[in-house]
Order: C-alpha cells, then structure tokens, then sequence
C-alpha cells in the first residue's frame, strides 16, 4: 500500500488516535480493576452496604 | 421491563454486565471490518492518501460532539428529575467526549497541514471545536476537583446544559461563517457528495467508533456506580469507627 508523500501524517494520526484509545480503555479497565479490589477490601473488613445489610 | 427499572444502580449493573461483552465483541468485529475497508480505500482526487485521516477525524468529530449531547440530556436528568444514574452517565461521558474531541483536532490538524499548508486556522469550524474541548476539561475539573461530589455534579451539569449552545454553533459554522473548513458533506440536503468507496468505510468507521464509545460509556458508568459505593462504604466505616 503506497501511503504517498505524506504518508508520516496518516501514519501520525492512525497513531495518534490508538495511544489515545488505548489510553481510555486501560484507564476503564484498571479502574474497573481498582474498584473491584477496594470494595473487596471493605467487605472481608466487614463493611457492608445499607441496603445489603437490611436485606432479609 | 420498564425504562424507571433502570434506575436502580444494582439492576443497571447486572445489565452492563450482560450486554459489555455482546458490546465488546461488536466493537473489534466493526474495527476490523472498518479498518480493513479504509486501507482498501481508494486515494481522493484532491487529497489522494491523506483522505484515509478522514476515517478517523470525521467519527471522533461526531461522537465528541454526540457525547456533549448526551452529557446535557443527563444534566436535565441530575437537575430536574434527580435521576440517581443521570449523574453518573454524564460523569462518564465527560472523559471519553474530550478524548474524541482531541482525537478530531489533532487529525484535523495533520490532516491540514499537507491539504492547506497549515496546522491551524481560526475559523470558525476549528475554534468552536477547541472550544467544546475547553468547555470538556472545564467540566472534568468541576468533576474531579469539587470536595462536595453532589455539589461538583450539580455545577457540571449547569455548564454542560450552558455549552450545548456551542454545538449548533460548531455544526452550522461553515454555512455562517466564511471558514477554510469545507461544507458538510456526508448529512445535507440532495445526499452526500463524497463517492461511495469513500464513504462506505467512513460509515463503517463511524459505526465502529459509535460502539467503541458506548462500550467505554457502559464501563465507566459501571466505575462510577462501584466509586460510589466504596465512597459510601468508606463513610459508614468512619462513622462507625468513630461512634
């Protein structure tokens, strides 16, 4: 595939806009991860919601 | 099953949960379709290879002003009706719009340079784009930075309700104003004027981009519904450590 002479622009932008995605999605994911982790922590300390604790 | 169902966090989640992974497979089945189509694409006769940064800047234009939308129809949710998952869909909107919004200025750019012989211009098109990713970062700081979440929520829906203003501004730009920045193309009356090998990748990559976007959007808000628990979590623990 011949990208021409301003093939370092298309290169550039396609880049450009994976670092940018690849950020969003591994900020979703280990954040995911993070929440996950802490509200473990919180429940093997014995901590429980309201609404889990009022339930029957 | 009722759309009110869905304002219940736990409901909600256990959807997110179902539909993410149907969400995620459709997104890399769009990407793979849409990129492969937009290698394959023929060179414009006017901008020959550079047209292939369209598929990318045309799409992040799109959703970085359809995530602003969404963010103003939750604003109305959070101030008006108080909905409890209004404020966390705008919330985790507010990141992922202002990374489609640098993603169509930065492509935009590249794009300019080779085809008008310059990065940037203030016309019309491209500051009120840079604008609505000021307007983004102004609501990420209420967001991130407010002591009082209920207070930080509420000034971020108030300037997301404001900046709705700047999105017919940014669409109709090129019809008011003189610009650099060409016409619409793709939705105007008498139909598209970019030839269908073109513009069929293009669509693809907009819909690959549209289901990257909700993706995103579901797993943030899932963040944010788990954020909030562990807030409160950690807030019943301080009472209870210190009763």
């Amino acid at each position: 595939m011949n990208l021409g002479p301003h093939a370092d622009f298309i290169i550039a932008s396609y880049a450009i806009t994976a670092f940018v995605v690849a950020a969003l999605v591994a900020w979703v994911v280990l954040d995911y991860s993070a929440q996950r982790r802490i509200l473990g922590d919180l429940e093997e300390r014995g901590v429980t919601r309201r609404s889990r604790r009022d339930a029957p | 099953m009722a759309l009110i169902d869905l304002a219940n966090p736990t409901r909600f989640l256990r959807i997110v949960n179902r539909v993410l992974p149907w969400l995620i497979a459709a997104t890399l089945v769009a990407f793979a379709f849409g990129l492969v189509s937009a290698l394959h694409a023929p060179d414009d006769y006017q901008q020959g290879a550079t047209v292939k940064i369209m598929f990318l800047h045309v799409p992040s234009a799109w959703l970085g002003m359809m995530a602003w939308a969404l963010m103003s129809l939750a604003a109305l949710g959070t101030l008006v009706w108080r909905h409890p998952l209004a404020d966390v869909a705008g919330k985790a909107a507010a990141p992922i719009g202002a990374a489609f919004t640098f993603i169509c200025l930065v492509t935009g750019s590249l794009w300019g340079r080779p085809t008008w012989g310059t990065y940037w211009v203030w016309d019309a098109r491209l500051t009120s784009m840079l604008i609505l990713l000021l307007l983004y970062l102004g609501v990420l700081a209420l967001y991130w930075t407010a002591e009082d979440p209920g207070r930080g929520s509420r000034a971020a829906a108030i300037l997301s309700l404001v900046g709705a203003v700047n999105l017919p501004i940014i669409k109709f730009s090129v019809d008011w104003w003189n610009t650099l920045h060409q016409p619409a193309s793709i939705f105007r009356m008498g139909g598209s004027t970019i030839d269908p090998s073109i513009l069929h990748p293009l669509l693809i990559m907009a819909l690959a981009f549209t289901l990257l976007f909700f993706t995103l959007h579901l797993a943030a808000m899932r963040n944010e519904i788990l954020r909030r628990r562990v807030r409160t979590m950690q807030l019943m623990r301080a009472q209870e450590v210190h009763a």
